[in-house]
């Protein structure tokens, strides 16, 4: 294994026709990651490494997939200099990276379109997916319908509720949304159960993992198909700017879109990574979903990785006003960047994130998803401690659509409050 | 192999007979009430008793035992509460308390810590439905130095290579998933056991506990013909569930105990 200098070994890009990992670090990101999993799903986790490594060395695979990216997601996606919002951000440059005008609206259809792939050369039929926000449930309705594949989707009854929009949307692509009414009702519970179906339908179902958490080899799969976010950016700021950002920041839930962008910059040291999570009703209230500021670490859902749990390793409910966000565990490869000083973390709160929502919309006449409002609210906290000279890309990884009445609802009591 | 462990299958082999390996969670419904549940069960004949650590994200459970640690964990029980019932139970001779557990409660705890304790309050052993050998190695250092047997599990779609790894490590016994898929019992249990059976014997002399979806006498038989143990959880489950007292419950766990208990003596 090569590592490069000052980064550890472990969280290399996987660059197509290399050798993904050396056969000790595979699957580990330092002491994260690996495999908890039931004996059962060992089987189909080799299957899928397997799968996966032979495509990564595979030309006529990248072809395909870069076919699809370029003719049906719309890639390559724009990076748009965001002018008037960024005079709330101290006055530093600040680009957005549009992974909001993919396909379906975020930047979920990287992974997705690369896991269908992988699903079909496996042969197998069905695909399952989890969803918090429902962004991962849509996009992966959205291959299935693509590529003729059958769709059942696993969704906290919670989330079903606060987002209806997408569980039509769903519906309309031919999927079957199956509302999850264990434990808390959200997306940790959304994820056991697609465990549970994958294990019993292993032979027929591919399970979907929607962001770079679970077991290996779901982590540095995922952040493959979405480091097309990094490459773009990279190439597309030094076409732009001659030079680097100084920041690059992103929003982090299960944490894939921060994965995707981050890896287009990791092994450029003067590049600050940061990602932001949800800070909720504040750390303070115990009401949030900050796993760096309040979790440790522990192992949930296949890997190990930092989790809000309590003192006995019972995973604590998180919360977040953002459903894509609402997770109480992280991609295992963030523990290890965050362990390693590579990134850092911060919480915004559910009014810090609503506020930059706000602000983009008016400023921009972008109206962002809340799940990427954090990173927004993350950039102007950042712009104004890096001054005006700073470069700050930002990656705008969902379009707000489906958070327009959750918008309205937190507005209009603002409003009528304040007016 | 830890002596509890040995003995209940020495004196199952002796008797010509496989054990009876029954599961129910600590605290469930209380813990009080957990521990009469399970020694209810030792006396109604089941011969192995796992334990359940009741965990918030048991992800390879079906709907009875997902119930049941639900009920368990609002109420409260904790790992010191598991321990603790383990210390009050009193097994007979030929009697041993393993006790199951997802792995975050038992890494928070402290691995060598938890291996310790357990050994203090009488437990013989450990199994860990989400810990694979690759991820085990301080485990297994724990579980050596504290004398207690560690299981892990093995399903029909294991290669013959990762059976020979996960039966290397195991000591006590080797739990085989009978089916894919989730805890909870079935009509009929799946025809893919006994060849996993064979295979894992061919590899390894530790006893073989074949779980998932046993829910008869009669299905415990026709397991006891191939292995050496029988692993019965959520068909107790069900029957705490659906009884309309305690006492009623405790009355069907040991009637179902003393038929699995005749089911795995009538199979060889």
């Amino acid at each position: 294994m090569t590592a490069t200098a000052g980064i550890p070994a472990g969280i290399t890009e996987a660059t197509p026709g290399a050798a993904a990992d050396s056969s000790t670090e595979k699957g580990h990101f330092g002491p994260y990651g690996g495999r908890f999993v039931p004996e059962a799903l060992m089987a189909a986790l080799d299957q899928l490494e397997e799968a996966f490594d032979a495509a990564l060395v595979d030309p006529s695979f990248a072809a395909e997939l870069a076919d699809l990216e370029r003719d049906y997601t719309g890639r390559p996606s724009p990076l748009t200099r965001a002018r008037r919002f960024e005079q709330q951000c101290g006055g530093a440059r600040v680009y957005l990276k549009r992974e909001d005008l993919n396909h379906t609206g975020s930047h979920k259809i990287n992974n997705v379109l690369g896991q269908a792939l992988l699903t079909a050369r496996m042969g197998k039929s069905r695909i399952i997916a989890e969803t918090g926000a429902g962004q991962h449930g849509v996009a992966s309705a959205t291959a299935a319908a693509l590529m003729g594949l059958e769709c059942v989707v696993y969704m906290g009854y919670e989330d079903t509720q606060r987002q209806a929009l997408n569980v039509a949307r769903m519906e309309l692509l031919g999927a079957t949304v199956v509302p999850v009414t264990t434990g808390s009702q959200t997306l940790k519970d959304a994820i056991n159960e697609a465990m549970r179906d994958w294990v019993t339908n292993v032979d027929s179902t591919h399970y979907l993992l929607g962001t770079v958490t679970g077991p290996a080899p779901f982590p540095r799969m995922v952040r493959h198909f979405h480091s097309v976010i990094g490459r773009e950016t990279r190439e597309q700021i030094l076409a732009i700017e001659g030079r680097l950002p100084d920041a690059a920041v992103a929003c982090v839930g299960g944490g894939s879109n921060a994965m995707g962008l981050f890896s287009g910059f990791i092994d450029d040291p003067e590049v600050r990574l940061v990602g932001y999570e949800a800070g909720g009703e504040g750390i303070e209230t115990g009401r949030h979903a900050a796993r760096f500021a309040m979790g440790a670490p522990g192992v949930l859902h296949g890997t190990r990785t930092y989790v809000m749990q309590d003192e006995w390793g019972q995973t604590v409910p998180s919360h977040s006003i953002s459903a894509g966000l609402d997770y109480p565990g992280v991609g295992p490869e963030h523990a290890w960047l965050h362990d390693t000083g590579r990134a850092t973390y911060e919480p915004v709160t559910d009014s810090q994130a609503m506020e930059a929502f706000a602000v983009l919309s008016r400023t921009e006449g972008i109206i962002p998803a809340i799940e990427t409002a954090h990173a927004l609210a993350g950039a102007m906290r950042l712009g104004r401690e890096l001054g005006p000279d700073a470069v700050i890309v930002v990656n705008l990884s969902g379009r707000g659509d489906k958070d327009v009445e959750t918008a309205a609802r937190w507005f209009g009591l603002n409003s009528t409050s304040g007016e | 192999m830890n002596q509890a462990s040995t003995a209940v299958f020495e004196a199952a082999r002796n008797g010509n007979r496989a054990a009876l390996i029954g599961y129910v969670p600590a605290g469930f419904p209380t813990v009080d009430q957990s521990v009469e549940v399970l020694q209810a069960m030792l006396d109604a004949g089941v011969d192995l008793l796992e334990v359940g650590l009741p965990y918030s994200d048991p992800l390879m459970d079906g709907p009875a035992i997902q119930e049941s640690v639900e009920k368990a964990l609002a109420a409260g029980v904790t790992t010191s509460d598991v321990l603790d019932v383990v210390r009050r139970l009193e097994p007979g001779v030929d009697q041993a308390i393993y006790v199951m557990s997802y792995w975050n409660p038992i890494e928070r705890f402290g691995v060598d810590r938890f291996a310790r304790e357990l050994a203090d309050a009488g437990g013989s052993g450990v199994i860990t439905p989400d810990l694979t050998p690759e991820e085990a190695g301080p485990w297994i250092d724990a579980t050596d130095a504290s004398g207690v047997d560690r299981t892990f599990l093995v399903a029909p779609s294991s290669s013959d290579a990762r059976i020979d790894v996960v039966s290397g490590v195991c000591t006590g016994f080797v739990y085989a998933a009978s089916t894919m898929g989730v805890t909870g019992a079935r009509d009929v249990v799946s025809d893919a056991a006994p060849e996993l059976v064979a295979r894992v014997r061919s590899h390894t002399d530790t006893p073989i506990g074949v779980g998932l979806g046993v829910s008869s006498g009669e299905q415990a038989a026709s397991i006891a013909a191939y292995a050496d143990g029988v692993i019965v959880g959520s068909a107790f489950i069900r029957r705490i569930l659906d009884a309309p007292t305690f006492d009623q419950a405790i009355a069907d766990v040991s009637a179902f105990a003393a038929e699995l208990a005749a089911g795995v003596r009538s199979g060889s």
